[in-house]
């Protein structure tokens, strides 16, 4: 087989996975869209393991244990990530990227920026104040 | 190099080349429907078909045990866990035509550039470089088996205790926010009553009922001769007000010196008790937390994870 | 105690105290008196065993070089001759009784700790300068002096004058320092050391190539210290500090330490006659036009520092025809008597609640007030009018026979003309000096509404207004002295009137010329001031009967408050009352009649301030004007612009965080893709090439 194959398939994979991050509104997507980038990876070491192993005698296969650690790794990192994203849908009632922006410079002009609390989370106080009465009643 | 390159052309695919090729485009497919779907369990699904689709490409490159651990890792836990969040974080079933940012365009030219620069360099390099499967299995169980714990032992350890760091980790990031949690709506006051309390009665009450019972464990500690254990706690309906008391941050430490009413309280335990749960449930709910509220929500996380 | 260990304890003590002072002024208020008083005291008491020890003999020398300091030593060196000595003596007892006085001056002001440890500090620098026999260590002591003298002389600094008043004083004698420093530097460079005793020795044996410039280099500092013209015009405005300030320093001891300076240094001065003969004129300008300006002066205290500068113009008189004796002399029998009319000034001024001599010659009743002042005051001023039994007669007639001689001996060094300069000056100045003195005495303490509101009249109820006033003040306790001023008054006057009587054994202590009054100066000056005193009466009683047609005058406090925040009300309250910080509109001075067209120029000091206000002041004011427009709109618009560009440029970065973090990683991404490009393409151009 050539290696064009599965090296052109891990980059476009790769690519889509990288649009996926940049794109998706909703931290869960970005997840799926790094596994997918995280996978183009591995198909990459893979096929050139598979490659190597033919054609330098390898016999270490450094791509495929590469490969099963990039796979553990991912497992891990997609537990931690979403225990983030449910921490920040509790803190902030929302798990959209684009709407988390505390760290966005206000435009004061003497440079202190503002604590940004409720900017990135306009219904969030809404929402405590009617889970409050809610609660009240 | 030169010689594979001369006797298998490029445009001369085998059948390998060609499974290897549909199954491709499938994986390229979901993966793009992944991205772009409006649906966001939709998008979950697709993630499964394009990682299965990996799944048979490391099959077709005779690494059979990856392709194992593709599908038993990612398929079955990763993807199951990814549906889990969407659960947790109350995704829309339906179609949300938000699903993506404004960052849309910015993120298509990125990717497109990179694709094309990516795809030219591999083309460029690799135009002409060929893998003969036809010999041994490179990626059977018994060969990763022996490089796996002859040469990457060490690695190998270190995986697994990164993998419990990891699982470690998982649950004091959810503990700690499960423990701020006041209900389902995850609208989370900055110091709402603990969830463990031990008569919970529904998912909007869990905090309520929760601050009622610290309250009444605090008052039994503080004057235990006069209030004793199991005693029944105060009515729901006043222990409503007093969650709403215990929501408002630091009361309770800007008034400490309510302990002698906290005293007061236990002589009269009609309701005395509620001026001594006021008056001191923000300190004594956290030392109860810390002490008591140690199983009840890692074991909510563990059952979210898994 | 050897005498050395005498000498060297005299100026340390007060330097002690005053750190004491200063340091336990705030936390132990009880023992900021004693710190007070107890170190001059004893400084004084031992300048007194000194001077008895060295007893006019030998100078006692004593030298100790602290580190070398290169080609000329700087060493710490005492030279105590008969000067220094008796100096030593006149400084410790006008400090002693200035710290005393002050004690019951200053009673209630909060600021009296900081006060007393300066006035210590100064008496601690000035025995330095007297007894010091280097050169530098004696710069030290005149710098410090004149910084004593700034914080002093602003010690309200809460009124503009007193402000005002302390930086020109600083700002003037600095003036003079410049050139007294680089005076010093080329003595020191032409004698090769800073000891006086060397320099001396140097000069005797013909060492001083530049003679006539050091001379007048050092002139500089001396006419900036010694308030001569044309560096006189602080010390007027110097007055507006506390009584025992202008007492001590402006009258009796750091006035005076430029004149003992030259009378230390004589020899290098009498090196070049072209110095003397500045120094006479300075002299004779000083004496006569002082004279002058104190006839017009309705401030009190103005009028004796007035006088003051005229009665230094004596001294340096007495140094320009070569006779130190006859200056040193004046120097002490001057620091007394005018040590003694300040401090009455302060207690009238404190009793009368004015310093107006326009307003004092309506108030009825003011001598029968302050008896003590009165009489003491009365002995002060005929010894300033150097009337003959006291001490002012002697050493002034000391003066003017040692210019007599000067002028008609035609022998030594001197030249002729600075004598005959200085006599005719020296008799001008005494008529005139009579003159002032008896119309400060009689429109203090002589008013005519004490005779008019005994006869029955329009005049009368005048009168009973005025009297009813000081009815009031008394009643309410407004005047009472404490008794220690009145005390140090009586002190202060024994030398005044009897330090005449030292005329026989003074010499002894310095050059051993014989200060003996001659016939004829003594006959001239007694009668010129028996002149001026009898003009001066003449005239008073043909104006006062103006005063009582014309009422005038402010008694600006009136309330029961200590004698230092009186006297600031009325310096304070005189200009906006009077109009000038140094006249009144009076037509019944006798001042005005007796100077006529020229009362009004020597009221402001022959408008010298005003001179010196258009050659100096207004081009600085001109050039700091142009330096700020060129910094405010030259340079700081390059620093603005500094400022301006880097805030553009952070706007613009700012805009870029926008918080949203797929913003940030698709610019990562986007970089990282045109960097790989980059890298691609270069290598296929550079594979192709």
């Amino acid at each position: 087989m050539h290696l064009a194959y599965p090296a052109v398939l891990s980059a476009l994979l790769f690519c889509t996975g990288l649009y996926g991050v940049l794109a998706r509104r909703n931290a869960i997507l970005v997840l799926m869209s790094v596994e997918l980038m995280l996978n183009a990876v591995n198909l990459n070491l893979v096929a050139f393991d598979v490659w190597l192993a033919e054609a330098a005698e390898d016999t270490l296969h450094s791509g495929q244990a590469l490969t099963l650690f990039t796979i553990a790794i991912a497992a891990a990192e997609i537990g931690i990530g979403l225990a983030i994203v449910l921490a920040v849908y509790r803190a902030r009632g929302t798990s959209d990227v684009d709407r988390l922006r505390e760290t966005a410079e206000r435009g004061h002009p003497d440079g202190t920026g503002g604590s940004g609390a409720d900017a990135g989370d306009p219904d969030g106080a809404g929402r405590n104040a009617a889970d409050r009465t809610e609660a009240a009643a | 190099m030169s010689l594979a390159a001369q006797s298998h052309g490029f445009l001369s695919p085998t059948g390998v080349e060609i499974t290897f090729l549909l199954v491709g485009l499938v994986t390229l497919g979901a993966a793009l429907v992944t991205v772009t779907t409006r649906r966001l369990v939709h998008a979950a699904l697709w993630l499964v078909v394009a990682l299965g689709g990996l799944a048979v490409e490391y099959l077709l490159l005779t690494a059979e045990f990856i392709a194992w651990v593709q599908v038993l890792i990612y398929v079955g836990s990763v993807v199951v866990l990814l549906l889990f969040g969407l659960m947790l974080t109350r995704a829309p079933i339906g179609p949300s035509p938000d699903a993506d940012s404004e960052n849309r365009w910015v993120g298509l030219a990125v990717a497109l550039a990179a694709a094309a620069a990516l795809v030219w360099v591999v083309v460029d390099a690799f135009r002409t470089t060929y893998i003969d499967l036809d010999g041994a299995a490179q990626g059977t169980t018994e060969v990763t088996g022996q490089s796996l714990f002859r040469g990457w032992v060490l690695p190998f350890e270190a995986l697994s205790v990164l993998l419990l760091a990891a699982l470690v980790g998982a649950i004091v990031i959810s503990r700690k926010t499960a423990e701020e949690e006041t209900g389902p709506g995850g609208t989370a006051p900055v110091t709402p009553p603990r969830r463990t309390g031990p008569r919970s009665t529904g998912n909007g009450r869990r905090g309520i009922t929760a601050a009622a019972s610290a309250a009444a464990r605090s008052r039994a500690t503080t004057t235990p001769a006069t209030a004793p254990e199991g005693e029944p706690g105060p009515a729901p309906e006043t222990s409503n007000s007093q969650a709403i008391d215990g929501e408002a941050p630091g009361k309770g430490e800007e008034v400490p010196a309510k302990g002698e009413g906290a005293a007061k309280g236990g002589e009269a335990p009609g309701k005395g008790g509620d001026l001594a749960a006021k008056g001191e449930d923000a300190p004594a709910k956290r030392e109860d937390a810390a002490a008591k509220g140690e199983d009840a929500p890692s074991k909510d996380e563990e059952g979210e994870q898994r | 105690m050897t005498t050395t260990t005498l000498a060297v304890l005299v100026p340390l003590l007060p330097a002690l105290g005053a750190l004491a002072g200063l340091l336990l002024g705030r936390r132990a208020p009880g023992f900021v008196r004693p710190l007070a008083v107890l170190p001059t005291l004893t400084a004084g008491v031992l300048a007194v065993l000194v001077a008895v020890r060295q007893g006019g003999g030998a100078p006692v020398d004593a030298v100790r070089e602290l580190t070398p300091t290169g080609s000329v030593p700087i060493e710490l060196a005492l030279h105590i001759d008969g000067f220094a000595a008796l100096v030593a003596i006149l400084v410790g007892l006008v400090a002693t009784c200035v710290q005393l006085y002050s004690t019951g001056y200053l009673r209630d002001d909060p600021r009296y700790p900081s006060y007393a440890a300066i006035v210590s500090l100064f008496t601690s620098a000035m025995l330095l300068v007297v007894y010091s026999g280097d050169l530098m260590v004696l710069l030290v002591g005149w710098e410090i002096m004149g910084i004593c003298s700034y914080f002093l002389v602003g010690h309200y600094w809460e009124t503009p004058e007193a402000r005002a008043a302390s930086l020109k004083a600083f700002l003037v004698t600095k003036l003079g320092d410049v050139p007294f420093l680089i005076g010093l530097f080329a003595l020191a460079t032409e004698t090769g050391s800073f000891r006086i005793t060397r320099i001396l020795g140097a000069v005797a044996d013909g060492g001083l190539d530049h003679p006539t410039l050091i001379a007048l280099l050092l002139l500089a500092g001396v006419a900036g210290k010694s308030a001569q013209f044309p560096l006189h015009t602080w010390l007027p405005d110097a007055m507006a500090g506390p009584t025992p300030v202008s007492a001590l320093i402006h009258a009796a001891t750091m006035v005076a330490a430029g004149v003992y300076f030259i009378a230390r240094l004589l020899p290098v001065f009498t090196a070049s006659r072209a110095a003397l003969i500045v120094l006479a004129l300075m002299a004779a300008v000083t004496m006569a036009g002082s004279a002058l300006a104190a006839l017009a002066q309705d401030d009190i205290k103005r009028v004796l520092a007035y006088s003051t500068i005229g009665q230094l113009g004596y001294m340096t008189g007495a140094l320009a025809v070569g006779e130190r004796g006859a200056a040193v002399f004046h120097l002490l029998a001057h620091g007394a008597f005018k040590a003694l009319l300040f401090l009455a000034a302060g207690v009238i001024i404190h009793a009368a609640g004015t310093n107006s001599l326009a307003a004092m010659s309506r108030m009825p009743g003011l001598k029968s007030r302050v008896p003590d002042a009165y009489w003491t005051m009365t002995v002060a001023l005929l010894a300033l009018a150097a009337l003959p039994p006291f001490s002012g007669f002697f050493s002034k007639e000391a003066v003017l026979g040692a210019a007599e001689h000067a002028a008609t001996g035609h022998e030594g060094p001197v030249p002729g003309a600075a004598g005959w300069i200085v006599l005719v000056a020296g008799l001008f100045t005494a008529l005139l000096t009579a003159a002032y003195a008896t119309r400060l005495w009689l429109l203090t303490f002589h008013s005519p509404l004490a005779r008019a509101a005994e006869e029955p009249g329009p005049l009368a109820e005048a009168a009973a207004g005025q009297e009813a006033a000081a009815e009031e003040a008394r009643a309410h306790g407004h005047g009472k002295q404490p008794a220690v001023m009145n005390l140090v008054l009586w002190i202060l006057a024994i030398p005044s009137l009897a330090f005449g009587l030292a005329v026989g054994t003074i010499p002894d202590w310095f050059d051993g010329h014989s200060l003996n009054p001659t016939l004829t100066t003594s006959v001239l000056g007694t009668g010129l001031a028996l002149v001026g005193g009898l003009v001066t009466y003449g005239t008073w009683r043909h104006t006062t009967a103006m005063a009582l047609r014309v009422p005038l005058g402010a008694v600006a406090v009136n309330r029961q408050e200590g004698a230092a925040a009186v006297e600031a009300e009325a310096i304070t309250a005189h200009e906006p009352a009077y109009g000038d910080i140094a006249a009144a509109p009076d037509p019944a001075d006798p001042g005005r009649l007796l100077l006529g067209p020229l009362h009004r120029h020597a009221v402001s000091g022959f408008h010298l301030d005003a001179v010196y206000s258009a050659l100096f002041v207004r081009p600085v004011q001109l050039a700091a004007k142009v330096v700020r427009f060129l910094d405010r709109e030259v340079v700081e618009s390059y620093v603005r612009a500094a400022a301006v560009l880097p805030r553009w440029f952070g706007a613009a970065v700012r805009r870029a965080q926008t918080g949203n973090v797929q913003t940030y990683l698709s610019a990562l991404f986007a970089g990282s893709a045109v960097l790989a490009l980059a890298v691609v393409v270069l290598a296929h151009l550079n594979a192709g090439s």
